[in-house]
Order: C-alpha cells, then sequence, then structure tokens
C-alpha cells in the first residue's frame, strides 16, 4: 500500500490516508478497506469503537501509519488487530 | 497527501468556524473549501501548468493556494517587489500560466498568449461562482515552486512536493486544535515559505486566520486590537518597528497576544530582550528553517526564551541567541567541509534529513545520496543540543586557510556604543587570499571610532586573525524586504 492513496471503509463513513505501511491488510469494522467505495455493510460488533476526524492511527511497531481524514463508525485494524490513535507532541506554532 | 485535503477536513469537521479574514472579507471553513474547488476548475479550465500570484496576500492567494493543490499544478508566488526585466525572466520560466493579481504587468513583461491573467478581484468571483472541479485525484506532485531570494546568485525554482509540506504539517500540528478563539495574524508575503506554512498549519489546526496584506506596525497593532490575534508571526525587522512603535507611544492593546513567533534572520540580542519585557505575557518563539525544508527546522520555545532572560549562568542566557532546538520528526547534523560529522560546539556547515525536507530544485536535487540535504547555513550545537546560526557557509572569511564566521566579528563590533550595525566580509588580499573587511554605520550623533580601536576591540575579544584589515564607513547597510542582509553587495564594495 503506497503512502499518500486513501482508503475507503466498506463498513461504515470511514475513510483515512495512508501515511506508512507494511506487509497486511488494512481494515475498518472488520472488512478490508478499498480505494473505491464497496457495497456497505455494518461494522462487526467488536470492531465498531468508531474514528475521529484528524486522528493518526498506528499499530505497536509504528509499521503502518493512517491518518483518519473522514469520521465513521468502524474500528481501525491491521490483520485483526486494532490500531491505535498517535499522540502528537504538541509543539508551539512557528510560522 | 495532498495538502487540499487539510481545506477539505477542516470544512467538514468546523464547516461554520471562521477560517479567514482580509480586509472587508471573511470565509467560514466551508465557504473557503467551496471556493477553493470552485478556483481548481477555473484553472483546470484555463489548461495553464502553474498558477502564479503576483500580488500582496489576500483570500485570493490562498484560493490559489489551494485551488492550484485540487487541480494538480504548481502554485507559484512571485516576489511582485522585483526589477521588471528579473520578474519576465521568471514569467517566461512558468508558461502557459494562469496568474492572479497585476494582470496588466504580468502582460505587459510576458506577452505569451498561451498565459491567462486575471485580476484578483475577478478571480475571487470567478473561483466562487464556479462549479468544483469534477475529478478524484490531483496526486501528489510538486504543491509549490518558491524562486529563491537569490541573495547568492540567481533565482532557484526551488520545489515542494505535497508529500513533504504535508508531513510538516501533520508532524508538527494536531488536527483541530485550536481553541475557539484562536486568531493568527499573517503578515509575510505570500512568496515567502513562513508565509504558506502558516496558511497550511492554521487551516489544520482550524483557527481563524487573519491577513494583513501589507506590512505596517500601526496598521499590525490596530488589527491586533480589532480581531482579538491570539499569535502572529514576524520578521525580527516588523518586531522592531512595532516595538520602536509601541516606545513612541502609539496605543495598541495587545492583551490578546499569547504568541509570537519570529525567523527569517538574524534577531538581535536587545531587540529580543526589549520585546520580552514589553509583551511581558507573551510566549516567544523563534523558528529556524528555509524554504527547501517547507519551513521550521528547529525552534526555541517559550519556556526557554524565559529561562535564558532569566538565568544566571551564561551558557543558558545565550540560548536567546540561538534558534533552539531540531523538530523531533527530523534528523540535523554539522558537518565540516570533507563531510565528518562534528561535536558539540564545532562550527560547521549545517545538514538536514526528514520527510519535510525537499532540497530539490526544478533543475536538480541538492539531496545528498543519503538523503541530507546541506542547507549552505553555518552554525554549531552546544552539549544540550541548541542550535546556534553563525552565517551563510558562502559567507565565511577564508583567511590564509582559517574559516571565519563574519557573525562573531559582527557581535563583537555591535557592542561597540557608537556602532548602530556592522557587516563583516572576505576582501581580497595578497597575503592571505582572503581577509577581513568591515562596513559600518555609526549609531545617530557619533563619529565613527578609529580603525585602530575597532581592530583592539576585535583583538581583545576574538584572535588576531579576526582583527579588521579595511573598515568601511556607510549610511546603512543593504537588506533585502525580509530583513536579510545582501552580504554580496557588501562583498562588492569593496571591490570583492
Amino acid at each position: 500500500m503506497k503512502p499518500g492513496t486513501r482508503l475507503k471503509s466498506a463498513t461504515c463513513d470511514t475513510e483515512v490516508m495512508v501515511i506508512r505501511a507494511g506487509q497486511g491488510t488494512i481494515e475498518c469494522g472488520g472488512a478490508p478497506m478499498t480505494e473505491d467505495k464497496q457495497s456497505t455493510s455494518e461494522p462487526a460488533t467488536d470492531h465498531a469503537n468508531g474514528t475521529l476526524i484528524g486522528k493518526r492511527y498506528v499499530d505497536a511497531e509504528a509499521t503502518f501509519e493512517l491518518l483518519c481524514v473522514k469520521p465513521g463508525k468502524g474500528s481501525l485494524a491491521v490483520d485483526g488487530t486494532p490500531l491505535v490513535t498517535k499522540d502528537a507532541k504538541p509543539l508551539p506554532a512557528s510560522d | 497527501m495532498n495538502i487540499a485535503l487539510f481545506l477539505e477536513m477542516a470544512a467538514q469537521a468546523a464547516p461554520e468556524r471562521t477560517a479567514l479574514v482580509c480586509d472587508g472579507a471573511r470565509f467560514t471553513y466551508a465557504e473557503l473549501f467551496a471556493a477553493a474547488q470552485g478556483a481548481a476548475s477555473t484553472i483546470r479550465q484555463s489548461g495553464a501548468e502553474y498558477v502564479a500570484l503576483l500580488d500582496e496576500s489576500s483570500e485570493a492567494a490562498v484560493l490559489a493556494l489551494f485551488g492550484a493543490a485540487l487541480a494538480g499544478v504548481p502554485y507559484v508566488p512571485l516576489n511582485y517587489r522585483l526589477a521588471d526585466p528579473d520578474l519576465a525572466a521568471l514569467l517566461t520560466r512558468i508558461t502557459p500560466c494562469l496568474l492572479v493579481g497585476d494582470a496588466a504587468r504580468a502582460g505587459t513583461l510576458c506577452e505569451d498568449a498561451a498565459n491567462t491573467l486575471l485580476e484578483r478581484g475577478d478571480f475571487v468571483t470567478e473561483a466562487r461562482a464556479a462549479a468544483p472541479l469534477e475529478e478524484a485525484d490531483p496526486g501528489l506532485g510538486v504543491a509549490v515552486q518558491l524562486f529563491t531570494s537569490g541573495t547568492t546568485g540567481a533565482p532557484k525554482a526551488a520545489i515542494l512536493r505535497h508529500t513533504n509540506l504535508s508531513s510538516y504539517v501533520i508532524g508538527t500540528v494536531e488536527f483541530g486544535s485550536a481553541e475557539e478563539d484562536m486568531a493568527r495574524l499573517v503578515t509575510v508575503p505570500p512568496y515567502h515559505i513562513a508565509g504558506i506554512a502558516a496558511l497550511l498549519t492554521s487551516i489544520y489546526a482550524q483557527c481563524r486566520i487573519v491577513l494583513l496584506p501589507a506590512f505596517t506596525p500601526e496598521g499590525w497593532l490596530k488589527l491586533v486590537a480589532r480581531e482579538k490575534v491570539t499569535h502572529a508571526f514576524v520578521v525580527p525587522t516588523m518586531l522592531a518597528r512595532v516595538v520602536e512603535t509601541i516606545r513612541a507611544g502609539t496605543p495598541g492593546d495587545v492583551s490578546s497576544l499569547r504568541a509570537l513567533s519570529y525567523g527569517g534572520g538574524k534577531m538581535p540580542r536587545e531587540l529580543i530582550e526589549d520585546a520580552l519585557d514589553l509583551f511581558p505575557e507573551t510566549a516567544f518563539t523563534n523558528a529556524y528553517g528555509l524554504t527547501e525544508t517547507s519551513s521550521t527546522v528547529a525552534l526555541l520555545g517559550p519556556e526557554d526564551h524565559r529561562a535564558a532572560k532569566a538565568s544566571e549562568d551564561p551558557r543558558v542566557r545565550a540560548r536567546l541567541a540561538s534558534v533552539g532546538r531540531p523538530l523531533p520528526t527530523l534528523e540535523l547534523e554539522i558537518r565540516d567541509e570533507d563531510g565528518t560529522v562534528l561535536g558539540p560546539n564545532q562550527a560547521g556547515e549545517i545538514f538536514v534529513r526528514g520527510e519535510q525536507v525537499s532540497g530539490e530544485y526544478k533543475e536538480r536535487s541538492a539531496l545528498t545520496a543519503d538523503g541530507w540535504f546541506p542547507t549552505r547555513d553555518a552554525g554549531y550545537l552546544d552539549e544540550d543540543g541548541y542550535l546556534f546560526l553563525s552565517g551563510r557557509a558562502d559567507d565565511v572569511i577564508v583567511r590564509g586557510g582559517e574559516n571565519i564566521s563574519p557573525g562573531e566579528i559582527e557581535d563583537v563590533l555591535l557592542t561597540h556604543p557608537a556602532i548602530a550595525d556592522a557587516c563583516a566580509t572576505g576582501v581580497p588580499s595578497l597575503e592571505w587570499g582572503e581577509a577581513v573587511g568591515i562596513a559600518i554605520v555609526t549609531a545617530p550623533d557619533c563619529d565613527c571610532p578609529p580603525h585602530d580601536e575597532l581592530c583592539q576591540l576585535v583583538r581583545a575579544r576574538l584572535r588576531s586573525s579576526r582583527v579588521p584589515e579595511r573598515t568601511l564607513v556607510v549610511d546603512a547597510l543593504p537588506y533585502n524586504e525580509m530583513g536579510k542582509l545582501l552580504r554580496r553587495e557588501v562583498k562588492g564594495w569593496f571591490g570583492a
């Protein structure tokens, strides 16, 4: 998956930009995300924690980093392992 | 990612928030995004391969930036202060273009029929009326092309890709982090990287952008009070004039100003100390960055400023003259001429590496094989990682094989009460190849100290190799409009 690719959820409104990616399938709501909008189902019950716009989602190894550009009801995962939000290091405005 | 997505996200998350205020015009985030989409249609229909701006800051600059991004063509803000022949030369490098701003001047300078020339108001009206561009993906090519100021040669076309700019924004700003009342005053010219970075980071944070098209200290103070500005960026020259104006008794309510950042040139130590006294409640940030690095690469934050000012330790106090520490999202090294990485307190050339660093010109990439960008700025890191600048690497005076930074000599000269401004430069010398020449501006009502006295001053504080061989007394030193000293011109005065 190339950085800069925009992926859409098959289960909700979530859309993400791929900032970094390794080997594996990016999922939302329990189903693989794709570049084209697929037929919409509902997120699986254990994959329905929701996504927040502007949050960055990463895996434990920081191999994957996704930026949520449109929020939805599903939660993000790679090969079934949930992603977590990345805490930003706040910097003072400099320009 | 494409920088236009930042505006799309902000419009989605906070459609009703005020995005932009400029003279009489006000745009919410939803309105600004809709107009940018319309601008993209206008740009696409024109067949332009570049979107040029020949104008001061206004809503048109913002629409041109994001319209170009949505249409997938580079945005090229031009320096309207350039002389006609220089500007004409740049225009021939970006045809066919859609040019926004001074259409009459552009038409006279470049008669290419392939160009579309639009006055500011016409462009904005068209953008607001046009239907959005029906296209899925504008791609990740060149977002911005900036012609460098050319203080050391002919302007180069520096290229910033969407990936460079978006890494900078995502890496330094949290989306939607602006408090409801946050208002950023942007007054650097649109062709300066700090002006572009300010737009992008403000939009990502969702604050209100307040544009001041042409800087005057009175206008700046008035706008701070009227719009309750909370954040602003200034170059040292602007800060000096604001401080002067307040001191002269111009009333101005700056109580809303929570943060003031500065950069773009050397900040005189005295000026920043004055400003810290005048704005005791304001958080100061010094930023160091270059066009080729998508703006800031190092910064000295508010706590560092107050700690340095209050400290008894000369090492900590000295940090007020530093540009702080490198951003955590990139790497920074000091190297000598052979490329060897230097340790603390050893001066050399500053190298940076990271996703925000482009280091790319239209003609060639300046990056090393492993992705490092040689900034051509000279400096050193202290033992705690604070970065001190000592001028451009090209400005280093090489006297008999010894490298001398002009800045250290100037700093010593400026301690003399009769000297208001000073520039040290290399002058031809039969004996040494190059020797030190100094151009001096005397303080009001002062005579220039005799050459011997100046030599004595430098000898007492620095090594004897730093002692000037020639002294020139001048009325003023040449600066560009961003407050950058034009050393090449001074060098020319000595026949070098």
